[in-house]
């Protein structure tokens, strides 16, 4: 019994079950600490998805980067680019919104190609490649236009804000307006996405190679596997995740303008740290990251809730966090490797 | 023995975690617990969510102790601030929040003019009111902010010309050849806009003023004396510049310096803002006026609120009062200025 329940412990859910342990006791706690300020209600949960999908689509695709051992920091740069294009798109150049929208994501598609091919055939280290990915996506954006655009095409906006009520958790608020609790596309997009990429990571072949290039790149290669292949797939997977992520940002501010998200991607990496996934690779999960986004858009609320409490004090408990995780991280797997030498030594 | 070992220092860590967590729950409750105690018995109390851009300058700070002064306990308010950070995906986060705290009213100092269809939609859903301070938005739907408060940058455009009038005049220049050159602001902004306008419109009244040149100067200190060295070697006849912040007057005042003349009486110096650093230019005698732009929005918008309490109707658009300082008055009124 005991062995077993130390078996589950130095296994990689642990990480995960432990963040959504913490989500969960933050988020009761929130409920209990505000409960005269309706903290409780099903619209704040539902929130921290509408405010936060972008975030998560961003998180999912960091994830899969991180576990297969590199990284992409272009990933805010490139939402803004994405945002910028879809305005300009649509407003200056007249044209409609769903081809806006399929030709940004080919444009990330293409933005992850190159930057994998550099990475994978050229042996560049990811962090520079995206680095300049990163320059070159902010560079673009300011280029498409210096002023801010606001879009107005009646499509786009349509999509933006046609709200999905769910029938049941209604609440009625103090100037007696019944408002049923709400979903805006962009949820469902991120759902979708977290969904897809859950099966694809656990049950696929592509998946499972991610993990193993992750791992131990000289074990993959070894075993038969297209280490340049796998990597190269993997960052035009997260190419098209971030113009995803873009146009699911969109939807939320309707406009395009230079200084948009930046320090996205490091939002995304903290997600997935605290989520549960090695930055050295091979460990992780989209569904830690997922509660990664949740836990900082609760400690967000947590603050706007209080009132008077510096908003900076979310980059505080994230910085702790973080720390919190790293360690915990860094002492299982010198668990996991203690016991592997023991077996060796056998 | 080892493994042993390392399993405890992970239930420390883990300890120590929740007891983090406990410790930051145990805070915010005695605090909260705290407010309650004070506010219960007077639970009328106009709540107000206020999403600030952030703190990236003076007049921004002066802004947002304005608000804080003004939305007292004290005064009948409770006041939930929060700070966007320069982002707007965090003011459309906080507005939302407020939108789930039943909040009485919500005032938003945007950061940018796009993207607030849809979250004030909610916010007209729920009924409640939005008031706008500083930047305009953007929206198509007017319904979906009840006022706007902020400057009327045109008017600061007319009194910063109908002071350089009067202060001809008292010289007696009023006829001769008037050199003007202009530092701008970034363009497009909506400083940069109304001043403009407002001061060409005014020199029309005067046939002897000449613009010799108009650039931007993008409202920084550096830019301004960049833009105003190149000025002076090209023209050697200037007047009078019009910076249209106080930051670039400075720049100006550094070049014209370096250039061998005196600033403020050689050449005019005609700047907006009006910030701390500005009165103490003018008592050195470098400049010679700056119109105000007024970051005290919160008595105004207490103003307002109150009427709306009243189930008056309030004009859409609200202009703060703002002054107009010549250096003459600067050495007194230094010590009230409060950004």
């Amino acid at each position: 019994m005991i062995k077993k329940l130390k078996n589950r412990l130095s296994s990689n859910s642990f990480l995960i079950i432990i963040t959504i342990l913490l989500f969960l006791l933050m988020y009761i706690g929130g409920v209990i600490i505000f409960k005269d300020k309706n903290f409780g209600r099903m619209q704040v949960f539902l929130n921290l998805f509408i405010s936060n999908a972008g975030l998560i689509v961003a998180a999912a695709g960091m994830t899969v980067v991180l576990i297969s051992g590199g990284i992409d920091i272009s990933v805010g740069s490139v939402v803004a680019m994405t945002c910028m294009l879809l305005a300009w798109m649509m407003e200056n150049k007249g044209i409609n919104a769903v081809t806006a929208v399929i030709v940004v994501l080919i444009v990330g598609i293409v933005f992850g190609f190159v930057q994998g091919w550099l990475i994978s055939y050229l042996k560049i280290q990811p962090f520079i490649v995206t680095l300049a990915g990163m320059f070159f996506a902010r560079g673009m954006t300011a280029v498409i236009s210096v002023d801010m655009i606001t879009i107005k095409n009646e499509v786009f906006l349509a999509m933006a804000k046609s709200k999905i009520n769910l029938p049941f958790g209604g609440s009625v608020n103090k100037r007696g307006v019944l408002i049923r609790p709400y979903i805006y596309p962009s949820v469902i997009i991120c759902i979708l996405v977290l969904i897809v990429l859950f099966f694809v990571m656990k049950y696929t072949k592509f998946g499972r190679s991610i993990y193993a290039v992750g791992g131990n790149e000289q074990s993959a290669l070894l075993m038969g596997l297209n280490v340049k292949k796998t990597k190269i797939k993997v960052y035009v997977l997260n190419g098209f995740l971030s113009a995803l992520a873009g146009f699911v940002f969109c939807l939320n501010t309707t406009g395009g303008f230079v200084e948009q998200a930046k320090g996205f991607e490091m939002e995304a990496i903290a997600a997935a740290v605290i989520g549960g996934t090695l930055l050295t690779g091979g460990v992780g999960n989209v569904i830690g990251s997922l509660f990664g986004v949740l836990i900082k858009g609760t400690i967000e609320t947590f603050i706007t809730f209080q009132g008077t409490l510096s908003s900076w004090w979310t980059k505080i408990v994230i910085a702790v966090l973080l720390c919190l995780f790293i360690i915990l991280q860094s002492v299982l797997m010198n668990l996991k490797w203690n016991k592997r030498k023991k077996i060796n030594q056998v | 023995m080892k493994r042993m070992k390392q399993l405890l220092v992970l239930l420390l860590i883990l300890a120590l975690g929740l007891t983090f967590i406990g410790c930051g729950k145990k805070d915010t409750n005695t605090q909260t617990s705290g407010k309650d105690a004070s506010s219960k018995d007077e639970g009328d109390l106009i709540v107000v969510g206020f999403s600030q851009v952030g703190a990236e300058s003076d007049w921004r700070t002066a802004n947002t102790k304005s608000f804080q002064s003004t939305f007292t306990e004290e005064a009948g308010y409770k006041l939930l601030f929060d700070d966007a950070q320069q982002k707007q995906e965090n003011q459309i986060k906080a507005i939302r929040n407020f939108i789930q705290q039943d909040v009485d009213y919500i005032v938003i100092a945007p950061v940018v003019e796009t993207g607030w269809e849809t979250v004030l939609g909610e916010a007209k859903e729920a009924g409640i009111p939005v008031i706008i301070v500083d930047r305009m938005i953007n929206v198509s739907d007017d319904s979906l902010f009840t006022c706007w408060v902020g400057s009327n940058f045109k008017q600061e455009g007319y009194d910063a010309a109908d002071w350089l009038a009067e202060y001809l005049e008292k010289q007696g220049r009023s006829e001769e050849t008037i050199n003007i050159v202009t530092l701008q602001g970034t363009i497009g902004s909506s400083a940069q806009i109304g001043r403009t306008e407002g001061f060409a419109e005014k020199m029309k009244e005067h046939p002897n003023w000449v613009m010799l040149d108009r650039q931007t100067g993008e409202f920084t200190q550096s830019k301004g004396q960049e833009v105003m060295e190149s000025f002076l070697k090209s023209y050697d006849d200037i007047d009078v510049v019009i910076a249209e912040n106080d930051n670039m007057a400075f720049g100006a005042i550094d070049a014209i310096k370096a250039a061998g003349k005196v600033p403020g009486k050689d050449i005019i110096i005609v700047s907006f803002d009006a910030v701390k650093a500005a009165f103490e230019a003018m008592i050195a005698g470098d400049m010679n006026v700056s119109v105000e732009c007024n970051p005290l929005h919160g008595p105004r918008v207490a103003e307002i609120i109150q009427k709306l309490e009243k189930g008056e109707q309030v004009e859409k658009l609200q202009y703060v009062e703002e002054g107009v300082y010549p250096a003459e008055t600067a050495a007194e009124l230094i010590n009230t200025r409060e950004y």
